[in-house]
């Protein structure tokens, strides 16, 4: 062995114990997954792609992805609108309003998600807060139905999962040079065309940061997904819950997780990918 | 599509009774300034003089506390700066830097919502002028300092501006590109007739841009002059010791137009003192007012610590009887007595016309001596 070769190999020493967790418990779990995933039968007999056929050819299936994957956009989306003005509202105060917003913005993410999404329970519910209020002041007549639609799962998500898209939004727009929003001012442009023309286009490197991190977490949060969308809503992680431990069917669930991962990252990687080649002249990070 | 520049013309500025405050720190104090049109005014000052306070009430970003903002005789301190026909040249530029040098200089044009073959042919005009036409498709980040600054003053221009603020314009460029920068630009705003204030900390930009200095300090207005005028007859110690290099040295007045020197001599001033006798006095000479001599009367004796070659000029240091220090500054070419260090030397005072005399004590300006140095 080279003395150079030595010496990068001492240097890879502390990074043995992670990769060894990482080898145990990611890797070899992924490398069962397609093994058992490639089973014809519940019962492990014959191999074949049978159970990425019977994904495909499925239509309900299929609905199950794309409302998975829609669910991430809208959350996604629906932080974003809400991260933009928290984020100028951030950036134009003084210290002591700085404080109290990043100790808002962190605030849920010092809870677990569990909790969280049992207040919104609370919130939501036949005869939660919003319903009693609204019935007492006489606003709505009758109980409205808030906890168990598509609506109250993506409002709870967008709620849980805002400070991972506010934190990069902030972060990016700090950075900004105020002489840029400045300078544009002086040139004659409105408001309005400032943000779009200068602090949009220079701050997505945070909102598309922000933008993967909530639409893979929304995507995948089993937990808010089952106790705030109910059994009626059927998403990939219920899904692959279901055919894997209700119907114990482990090669088609095997299936399901490795699309459902693929076509998560995929969607992360092309955004990514296509965010690079649009965003020119700013900094990514 | 030919565009002319006659349609440019420069806006006159009138501030009266400027006064603003940062809690109760005072930035600017009775700040009255009239700029006419098409000049090219510099503010100058050390940092913290409310310079650049100055520029930004002008711009429209902040409001003064008091005092008003007139533009050809209208008032503006209600008008935003994004109506107020004012071309910024930023420190750092402040390009944006997710567009090209093209877009970059259309961004104010299009703001104004103007037709899109009128924003072609303008900014072509403007890159043509400022000598980047064939960086239009750049993006900033892929141009030098200079080239920047460029297109930052394109950018300006393109709006037709009546008033253009330029604050520390040159402070990012390399010492031998900035001589050549202020000419050039100089001669841009020249050509556009517009009215123009450069802020900026160093002298040297604002005696060879300016047509017209102000001098600032601690919020107030010290001069207002021509470049020639605050170099030969400054108003003030801070001034004198503000612009350009001088010696200071300090006397009594004896007569009504002499001054004994702590260095030795008396002096006679040729003209009036204009203090009574026995007066302590700070009188400020200038290196290149100062030559190598004999003992004639009113000549300095000085030991000599130091030559500096300059390239065009050579400096020589020397500390008189009093421990004073006195700057020579003589044309390398004239092959003067070469004075060893070590040796005394006398010297003499060639113009005593061109000599300041103050009453301010020298150590209330040593520190801002040593800055301009």
């Amino acid at each position: 062995m080279t003395p150079a070769s030595t010496t990068a190999s001492r240097q890879m020493l502390p990074v043995i114990p992670l990769a060894a967790l990482f080898l145990a418990a990611f890797v070899l779990p992924l490398i069962a997954l397609v093994a058992i995933s490639l089973f014809r039968t519940p019962q492990f007999a014959e191999l074949s792609l049978a159970q990425y056929l019977r994904f495909f050819s499925d239509p309900f299936s299929i609905k199950v992805l794309t409302d998975t994957v829609w669910l991430g956009t809208e959350v996604a989306l629906a932080t974003l609108i809400l991260a933009y003005p928290l984020a100028l509202v951030y950036a134009a105060s003084g210290q002591l309003m700085r404080t109290l917003i990043t100790f808002l913005i962190m605030l849920p993410l010092l809870t677990s998600t569990v909790v969280r999404t049992f207040a919104w329970i609370v919130l939501l519910g036949r005869d939660g807060i919003i319903n009693t209020t609204m019935l007492s002041l006489g606003l709505w007549q009758t109980p409205a139905r808030l906890l168990y639609t598509w609506e109250g799962m993506v409002l709870a998500l967008t709620q849980i999962q805002l400070p991972l898209m506010a934190l990069p939004v902030i972060n990016s727009l700090l950075r900004l040079d105020g002489n840029l929003t400045r300078a544009a001012e002086g040139l004659g442009a409105s408001r309005a065309r400032i943000f779009i023309t200068i602090i949009l286009p220079l701050t997505l490197p945070g909102a598309i940061a922000g933008w993967l991190l909530v639409f893979a977490a929304a995507a995948t949060a089993f937990i808010t997904q089952t106790l705030v969308g109910g059994g009626r809503i059927i998403l990939m992680p219920s899904y692959i819950y279901q055919q894997a431990v209700g119907v114990q069917d482990w090669p088609f669930s095997a299936a399901l997780s490795l699309i459902f991962t693929l076509a998560v990252t995929g969607i992360v990687f092309a955004v990514g990918a296509l965010s690079r080649r649009y965003v020119r002249g700013v900094d990514a990070a | 599509m030919e565009l002319a520049l006659s349609d440019v013309r420069g806006l006159s500025l009138d501030l009266k009774g400027i006064g603003h405050a940062f809690g109760a720190t005072v930035a600017l104090d009775e700040i009255d300034l009239t700029v006419a049109a098409g000049e090219l005014i510099a503010l100058l000052g050390p940092s913290g003089c409310g310079k650049t306070t100055m520029l930004q009430i002008i711009a429209g970003f902040l409001r003064p506390s008091r005092g008003e903002v007139r533009f050809d005789g209208a008032r503006v301190e209600h008008i935003p700066a994004n109506r107020r026909r004012i071309g910024m040249v930023f420190q750092n530029y402040a390009l944006f830097p997710h567009l090209t040098v093209f877009e970059n200089v259309a961004y104010g044009l299009r703001a104004r919502k103007t037709a899109k073959d009128v924003v072609a042919a303008k900014v072509e005009q403007m890159l043509g002028l400022a000598q980047m036409a064939s960086f239009a498709r750049r993006l900033p980040g892929e141009l030098s300092g200079g080239q920047q600054q460029r297109v930052a003053l394109a950018r300006a221009l393109a709006i037709d501006p009546g008033l253009v603020l330029l604050d520390e314009p040159f402070s990012a460029l390399d010492k031998n590109l900035r001589l050549d920068m202020q000419i050039e630009i100089k001669s841009l705003l020249k050509t556009f007739g517009v009215t123009s204030i450069i802020v900026t900390h160093d002298q040297e930009e604002a005696l060879s841009m300016a047509d017209r200095i102000v001098v600032l300090n601690k919020g107030r207005i010290e001069q207002i002059d021509s470049p020639d005028a605050l170099y030969d007859r400054p108003a003030s110690l801070f001034i004198s010791s503000f612009i350009g290099h001088t010696n200071l040295l300090r006397g009594t007045v004896t007569d009504a137009d002499r001054v004994q020197l702590d260095a030795g001599p008396e002096i006679d001033l040729g003209r009036s003192a204009q203090r009574r006798r026995g007066t302590p006095v700070t009188i400020s000479v200038r290196p290149e007012n100062i030559t190598f001599g004999a003992e004639w009367p009113g000549a300095i004796l000085v030991t000599i610590r130091a030559t500096v070659p300059l390239g065009a000029v050579s400096v020589t240091e020397g500390v008189t009887a009093s421990g004073e220090a006195v700057k020579v500054s003589q044309a390398r070419a004239a092959g003067l007595a070469k004075a060893q260090v070590g040796e005394t030397a006398w010297l003499a005072i060639s113009d005593v016309s061109r000599v300041s005399i103050f009453s301010t004590p020298v150590d209330d300006v040593s520190k801002h001596q040593q800055r301009s140095v």
